[in-house]
């Protein structure tokens, strides 16, 4: 058996290699194929319902194309110019009316509205679809919570056409929290065909099958390799598509997805390295649009809980010692918003993400370190998740290399993906780095997660201040209230405090990338960040 | 020979009671969480906890070990959270897919290695035999995603020979209907030559690279084990007794000389099976390495341990299968057994 242990330790050590690419250019034609739009992507779906245990962000997209939500929003110029969702406007999608009310809001469901196997979208389906959210626990009750809705006895049916929400309280996220992924409408009677005592939700079934009202519907799914989409000719959300098929592959390597587009294989991609991107943004063959994620910041984050990082000076030299534009230059390729260097006398804006006000400045970070009471500097480890390796490695070694200079000595601890929650949770890693984004585009939403008191997983520093958790819920009662005013100084408030205390240091926003054929059209920018079939077109 | 099957198949047992528990204890000790881990992005602690309890990871190991077994009582799995579909389902789909590229690859690294290793071993030290040895350090030395990768880009990026790298099959054709779930064989079978074709051109590729990293223990093996042979008495005899030198190599020599070879191809085989992740990672090929690399990544646990299972079954059928064949090819080892 020793031969074989041995290959088999060495195919192992093989299997663990990463798989690189090479560096390609050529003369690329694009292949008509008009009606079918042929999408390549690292990872697939594992789930085709929203709500189901565990669902993955691919599993996002398919929802969000083949279910309706009550209302959706409108689209407007972002800032590359592009397509870009209007956080503020909604429009109805299967509802064809909102009314807002003091305490609840009432939908009129368009009455031509149909379910993929023709039977009528009710008001009920549509209870059943946010109880059901609300219910099952995990990602989408969590996310429906973020809005203020909680209880099935919130969702009432009016009549047949007639939808009210009851608001839990006062929240000025109740209503966009309507116009997520998560509140899709179910083909009640169907789903519940197939539900049994065990899985009264019909989770298994969904999981497999669409049961929407959508533009799209699964057509076939063969999970790790291919999704095949074809269009709902029935749609009644909005104008009907123009592309009647989606194939969307899953393509592992990072080379081969650029050498299909660069081919005119394949019509979109979006998760290849930043440095493919800005090749392919130099060669000028295949349209590339960056678009900053909305309310997300990658960032150093410090536990302030404990030794050393609880001194406010080491946290300020750390602020001081970081390269920014090494970063900005050597790891994103200038593919990312920055986060540093707002001029001295800007005033804070309402607004977020914004800039803080540090500069790389090693000769004030040493000052910092010496007032602090660590002329000789420490030792501590700087730890990211090896899922994300291809941003995040470069990024440790030059924040190491910095910090070094000032006398911060770190080891760099990868950790895996599967791991890095697990990890974060604990709340005990003193120095890292990661992302946060929100789905709701609103400052106090991102300060609520990651700088409240109350500690959320995503205050990964275990930040408590009683000045900040002031602001942030004078914000959110503000915002409730419509009193704008008191809402600003709270924003400028919490802000200000975050850049003061320096818990976590923004590095910048990071930018959602996409790469597709130049007679692709219709790309627009989601709070989800995944693709909307339903406005792409080919020619 | 029954005597032997069935006495290999009684010491096969107590073999897979053991890969049962170390499966299910080493991906226990994985380090990772899956309950943080498919909990989402999003998740809070009570959310995560929830997840825990569906999952059935709040159980004591012992019983969670106890619910495991009795599931492969009844053949079933579990279930894959990265893919969301049964394990069994899974590794059905999957496993043909690696098998025909495998053995694609195998009979095309045969075709090329033995009678490359008989020709070194024939002409000894001649520009043969290095040429020989020049391929076969070059091709083991060059690790399998990078040859895949410079295929790709010099057959299908620059020279557009090769069809695009997407799998089994080009987007545009259907799989034919599975009887044998090789797409090859039931293509044919159902005489539907342009899909086997379109198959057997999305094969290539592959097929070459694992054949490109497998030419080095084939051809050496064969080698040494025809210099052995050659060297022999037999053959001097039949050489002395005016044999033409064909007969004497392919008919006297080599199948004397196959018993190596045969246990290396065995070898071989199975641990490209298991080894082709980085080749099906390359040419996205839905096969069962590059799904067990997936589910080892986000310690989904169900896959892994289907994986190493099937694995194990396959090097004891194979190992089975080798013996039996040493029997055909050599009577000298079905009179010791």
């Amino acid at each position: 058996m020793q031969r074989r242990d041995f290959l088999k330790s060495v195919s192992a050590l093989a299997a663990s290699t990463a798989v690189s690419s090479p560096a390609v250019f050529s003369s690329a034609k694009a292949q008509s194929r008009q009606e079918t739009l042929l999408i390549v992507s690292e990872s697939g779906p594992n789930n085709l319902d929203i709500h189901g245990v565990g669902t993955n962000v691919p599993g996002y997209e398919v929802s969000w194309n083949c279910y309706d939500r009550l209302i959706s929003h409108e689209m407007k110029t972002g800032p590359n110019g592009q397509p870009y969702y209007d956080k503020n406007k909604f429009k109805p999608e299967l509802a064809e009316d909102m009314n807002i009310g003091d305490m609840s809001v009432t939908f009129k469901l368009k009455k031509k509205a149909t379910f993929q196997d023709g039977t009528p979208v009710t008001a009920k389906d549509v209870k059943w679809s946010l109880d059901r959210a609300v219910s099952v626990g995990g990602f989408p009750t969590f996310q429906m919570g973020a809005g203020s809705l909680t209880k099935p006895e919130q969702f009432v049916v009016v009549d047949d056409n007639t939808f009210r929400v009851d608001f839990a309280r006062k929240d000025r996220l109740t209503v966009p929290d309507l116009a997520v992924i998560v509140p899709c409408i179910v083909n009640s009677e169907l789903v519940k065909k197939h539900a049994t005592e065990k899985d009264p939700w019909g989770m298994e079934f969904t999981k497999q099958n669409t049961a929407g009202s959508g533009a799209y519907k699964v057509a076939s799914w063969t999970a790790g390799t291919e999704v095949v989409l074809e269009r709902n000719d029935a749609w009644v959300g909005g104008p009907l598509p123009k592309t009647k098929k989606i194939i969307w592959r899953m393509v592992p390597s990072a080379g081969n997805r650029r050498a299909l587009l660069e081919r005119g294989d394949a019509d979109i991609s979006y998760d290849l390295p930043n440095k493919d991107f800005v090749e392919l943004k130099q060669d000028g063959k295949l349209a590339i649009v960056s678009t900053p994620y909305s309310n997300g910041i990658q960032y150093i984050g410090m536990n302030v809980k404990n030794s050393p990082f609880d001194n406010l000076k080491v946290r300020q030299a750390v602020a001081c010692a970081i390269p920014y534009q090494k970063i900005m230059d050597a790891v994103l390729f200038g593919l990312a918003k920055p986060m540093f260097g707002a001029a001295a006398e800007a005033p804070t804006q309402v607004a977020w993400p914004q800039p803080h006000r540090y500069n790389t400045d090693i000769a004030k970070a040493k000052a910092l370190m010496a007032e602090a009471g660590y002329p000789n500097g420490f030792d501590t480890t700087l730890s990211f998740d090896l899922g994300f390796a291809g941003v995040n490695e470069p990024l440790c070694v030059l924040t190491q290399e910095s910090l070094a200079q000032i006398g911060i000595r770190t080891t760099i601890n990868k950790v895996p993906g599967a791991n890095w929650r697990t990890e974060l949770n604990k709340k005990t890693l003193p120095l890292y780095t990661n992302v946060f984004s929100g789905w709701l585009d609103y400052p106090e939403y991102f300060y609520i997660w990651c700088y409240h008191g109350k500690n959320s997983i995503f205050n990964t520093m275990s930040y408590q201040s009683k000045t900040m958790d002031g602001f942030i819920d004078g914000a959110v009662a503000a915002a409730a209230s419509g009193d704008m005013a008191t809402y600003d100084t709270d924003v400028r408030g919490f802000v200000d405090t975050a850049y003061a205390d320096m818990p976590r240091v923004p590095l910048y926003q990071p930018y959602v990338n996409v790469a597709m054929q130049k007679n692709v059209s219709g790309y627009a920018y989601w709070f989800h960040r995944r693709l909307d079939y339903r406005t792409l077109m080919k020619g | 020979m029954l005597t032997l099957i069935s006495k290999r198949m009684m010491l096969v047992i107590p073999n897979l009671i053991g890969v049962v528990i170390i499966t299910f204890l080493l991906t226990r000790a994985l380090p990772g969480d899956p309950a943080a881990y498919f909990a989402g992005p999003a998740a809070d602690k009570q959310a995560i906890e929830q997840i825990r309890v569906k999952l059935g990871l709040d159980k004591p190991l012992i019983i969670q070990f106890g619910g495991y077994v009795a599931d492969l009582g009844h053949l079933d799995l579990g279930t894959s959270l990265t893919t969301g579909q049964p394990v069994l389902t899974e590794l059905k789909n999957r496993l043909p897919a690696s098998a025909e590229l495998t053995l694609f690859g195998l009979i095309l690294s045969v075709a090329i290695a033995v009678p490359l290793g008989i020709l070194a071993a024939v002409k000894q030290d001649s520009w043969i035999d290095h040429s020989c040895r020049v391929v076969a350090t070059a091709g083991v030395s060059l690790p399998v995603f990078f040859t895949g990768l410079l295929l790709v880009y010099v057959f299908y990026f620059l020279l557009g020979w090769s069809p695009a790298p997407l799998g089994r099959l080009d987007v545009f054709f259907s799989p034919p209907p599975q009887i044998t779930g090789f797409y090859l064989i039931d293509s044919l079978l159902n005489r539907d030559l342009a899909t086997f074709r379109a198959a057997l051109s999305q094969l290539l590729m592959p097929g070459l690279t694992l054949c490109i990293f497998s030419l080095a223990p084939i051809a050496r093996i064969t080698r040494a084990s025809m210099l052995a042979v050659l060297a022999s008495d037999f053959v001097r005899t039949a050489r002395a007794s005016g044999l033409d030198s064909r007969t004497v190599i392919l008919t006297y020599a080599f199948r004397n000389a196959m018993l190596p070879v045969v246990t290396t191809l065995g070898m071989v085989f199975s641990f490209l099976l298991g080894a082709n992740v980085l080749v099906e990672k390359v040419f996205a090929w839905p096969g069962i390495g590059s799904y067990a690399v997936e589910a080892l990544i986000s310690s989904d646990f169900a896959p892994v341990q289907g994986f190493v299972l099937t694995m194990a079954i396959l090097y004891v059928v194979l190992n089975l299968l080798i013996d039996v064949l040493y029997g055909v090819i050599d009577p000298r080892v079905r009179l010791e057994a």
